[in-house]
């Protein structure tokens, strides 16, 4: 081990790292105590004596109320997390099927094509968003669900494919071999056989694009109209300011009542998702 | 699970000889399947069906849109490169594209050099590591509209508590003007991509950091090298490949950024903050005029090529070594 003085230590890491996590936690903490906060206390000029500006005399649940009842708020929740479950659903389907394809069978083309859906993960949604506006309206999907639920797959395909393929790379070719001599079809040792393994693998990719897909905005924004319609993000976007006037209350409380789920499946799952995060760059 | 490689002499093979007479489609279908090309061809298919009409569709169509003047309610004719020709002498839009350049670049900097900080912080052992790391992951996870509107709370004009802080530490006499002004929006729209960013770079280098073996170190520090010097010698160049994935991903991602504009400044004061995509989305979606949306779109088309084609190289020649 490499040794340090004391005094090293505090200059070099308790401090610094300090530093990181207030820096970092900082706006959670700021939206959380801005969320339960009373709007008299809320808004007061910046100059005034203020008794407590870092935490709250009067607690109150008022904008949490607010919010759930006054608001579409619980459609937005119901909605981002139908969309997010059915466009990850079907970007795993495509992205076992295609990965395991291109890691493990011998077919013409087959290096360019891992090339070009690589490549599509690099599109990003903001260089597409005017033209698919346009083919979903020629499609009759526009306002529904379902703009979001094609769309979306776009940008976690690529993703889960990769990162399934990699994956189903460490897995010895062995396993494959014993089961089709013993009798298994192509199709049926990689269902019976390398699917059950590549378990892990699958979760990884799922909580990533679970995230991902709560999280897209674009596709969103320009895709759904009616306000029952919308997503999460969208929603507070449009429907909680009204003109000028921000409700800031009532944002802080959808802000963060928005980011439970996405934190609690992370929470659950936290290795997964650094697996699936570092193992998407190692490509 | 039943153990695959044990149920050998019962297993599927054995129960089709003994059928008598074994369904012929079943059989062909199974056949079929067999077959290597065919086989990866069906398991493609639903990848590139989706990809090809959601992304390769609409990037034909784009290219189409950028030619002719569409509106919204319209259908357009041909017009050439007018578009790009208006595009191009149009200041707000020269702002935009050089905005974007100037966010990348410092944005991406920044979460190099604090990501690649924090990674080295994370990386000794001290207690409460796992509950440090997984709360540093926190701004990556949470929606950047929803945190991007902490934000826009902590730089309000009249209640910013930043200006409040500043103040009452006395750093400051008068508000600094956070989102009013053109120059400090931009700036403060990279403090919190930085913010938003920094975490998956910490976390990525942090797994590369992990694989080098700490005897490394160890030499080194023997052979009298201090913290800088084995960081420099030691750890970057083991470091470089995952490094340089990383900062592709994310001048991609911050080249291509709309969510956190628009919620922060929204492209104002005066158009001074707008990136390529917000500008894109004014022109294209709130005035509705596709034709020269999808150009400014399009504009961004070049960086992103060069980017890419970079990254195609690299990883070629990782697999060639």
């Amino acid at each position: 081990m490499v040794t340090e003085r004391r005094w090293k230590k505090w200059v070099f890491f308790y401090i610094p790292l300090t530093l990181f996590i207030i820096g970092t936690l900082f706006p959670f903490y700021w939206m959380f105590i801005t969320a339960i906060r009373p709007d008299a206390e809320l808004y007061r000029s910046w100059r005034a004596e203020q008794n407590a500006p870092f935490w709250t005399l009067h607690p109150t649940l008022a904008h949490f109320q607010d919010l759930m009842a006054k608001t579409t708020f619980p459609t937005w929740l119901w909605n981002t997390f139908f969309i997010a479950v059915a466009s990850t659903g079907i970007s795993l389907f495509c992205g076992l099927l295609a990965g395991y394809a291109l890691a493990r069978l011998r077919f013409p083309m087959a290096g360019t094509l891992g090339t070009s859906i690589f490549v599509t993960y690099l599109v990003p949604p903001t260089l597409l968003f005017i033209p698919l506006a346009d083919i979903i309206r020629n499609f009759q999907l526009g306002n529904t669900p379902w703009a979001l639920i094609l769309t979306y797959p776009t940008f976690l395909i690529p993703f889960c494919t990769w990162l399934l393929m990699g994956y189903f790379k460490t897995i010895p070719k062995e396993l494959e071999e014993c089961a089709r001599i013993d009798g298994a079809s192509r199709f049926g040792a990689m269902v019976r056989i390398i699917f059950p393994i590549a378990v892990p693998g699958i979760l990884s990719a799922g909580i990533f694009a679970f995230t991902l897909s709560w999280n897209e905005f674009i596709y969103a924004l320009v895709f759904l109209s009616s306000p029952e319609r919308k997503t999460v993000p969208v929603g507070v976007v449009s429907e909680l300011i009204r003109g000028d006037i921000y409700f800031w209350g009532q944002l802080m409380a959808g802000a963060l009542l928005g980011s439970v789920p996405v934190a609690l499946v992370y929470s659950f799952f936290v290795e997964y998702y650094v697996t699936g995060l570092t193992g998407s760059v190692k490509g | 699970m039943k153990n695959p490689i044990a149920g050998g002499a019962g297993g599927a093979a054995g129960v089709e000889v003994a059928l008598p007479h074994p369904r012929t489609s079943k059989v062909q279908a199974r056949t079929l399947l067999e077959n290597e090309r065919l086989l990866a061809a069906l398991l493609l298919a639903p990848a590139v069906l989706l990809l090809g009409t959601f992304i390769a569709y609409p990037f034909v169509m784009g290219v189409w849109l950028s030619l002719s003047s569409t509106t919204v309610g319209t259908a357009g004719t041909f017009v050439g490169l007018k578009n790009f020709g208006k595009v191009w002498n149009d200041s707000i839009f020269r702002e935009a594209f050089w905005n974007t350049g100037f966010y990348t670049f410092w944005a991406t900097v920044f979460k190099l050099t604090l990501g690649m900080w924090l990674a080295v912080l994370l990386n000794r052992h001290f207690r409460g590591k796992r509950l440090v790391r997984a709360s540093m992951l926190l701004p990556f996870i949470v929606p950047t509209v929803l945190s991007t509107f902490a934000w826009r709370w902590m730089f309000d004009p009249t209640f910013s508590v930043l200006n409040w802080s500043l103040y009452k530490l006395g750093f400051i006499t008068t508000k600094l003007p956070f989102l009013s002004d053109g120059a400090w929006g931009l700036w403060c729209a990279i403090v919190v991509n930085t913010w938003r960013g920094m975490p998956f770079f910490a976390i990525t280098l942090l797994a590369g950091l992990q694989t080098i073996n700490p005897d490394l170190h160890e030499a080194a520090s023997l052979d009298g090298a201090n913290g800088w010097k084995r960081f420099w010698h030691v750890t970057w160049p083991l470091l470089k490949p995952v490094t340089l994935v990383v900062v592709v991903f994310s001048v991609i991602q911050t080249f291509s950024d709309f969510q956190l504009i628009y919620v922060l400044t929204g492209g104002g004061p005066a158009n001074s903050t707008h990136l390529i995509a917000t500008y894109a989305y004014q022109i294209g979606v709130a005035t509705g005029l596709l034709g020269e949306g999808a150009a400014i779109s399009l504009t961004m088309l070049p960086v992103l090529f060069i980017v890419v084609w970079l990254q195609l190289r690299y990883l070629r020649r990782l697999e060639n070594a």
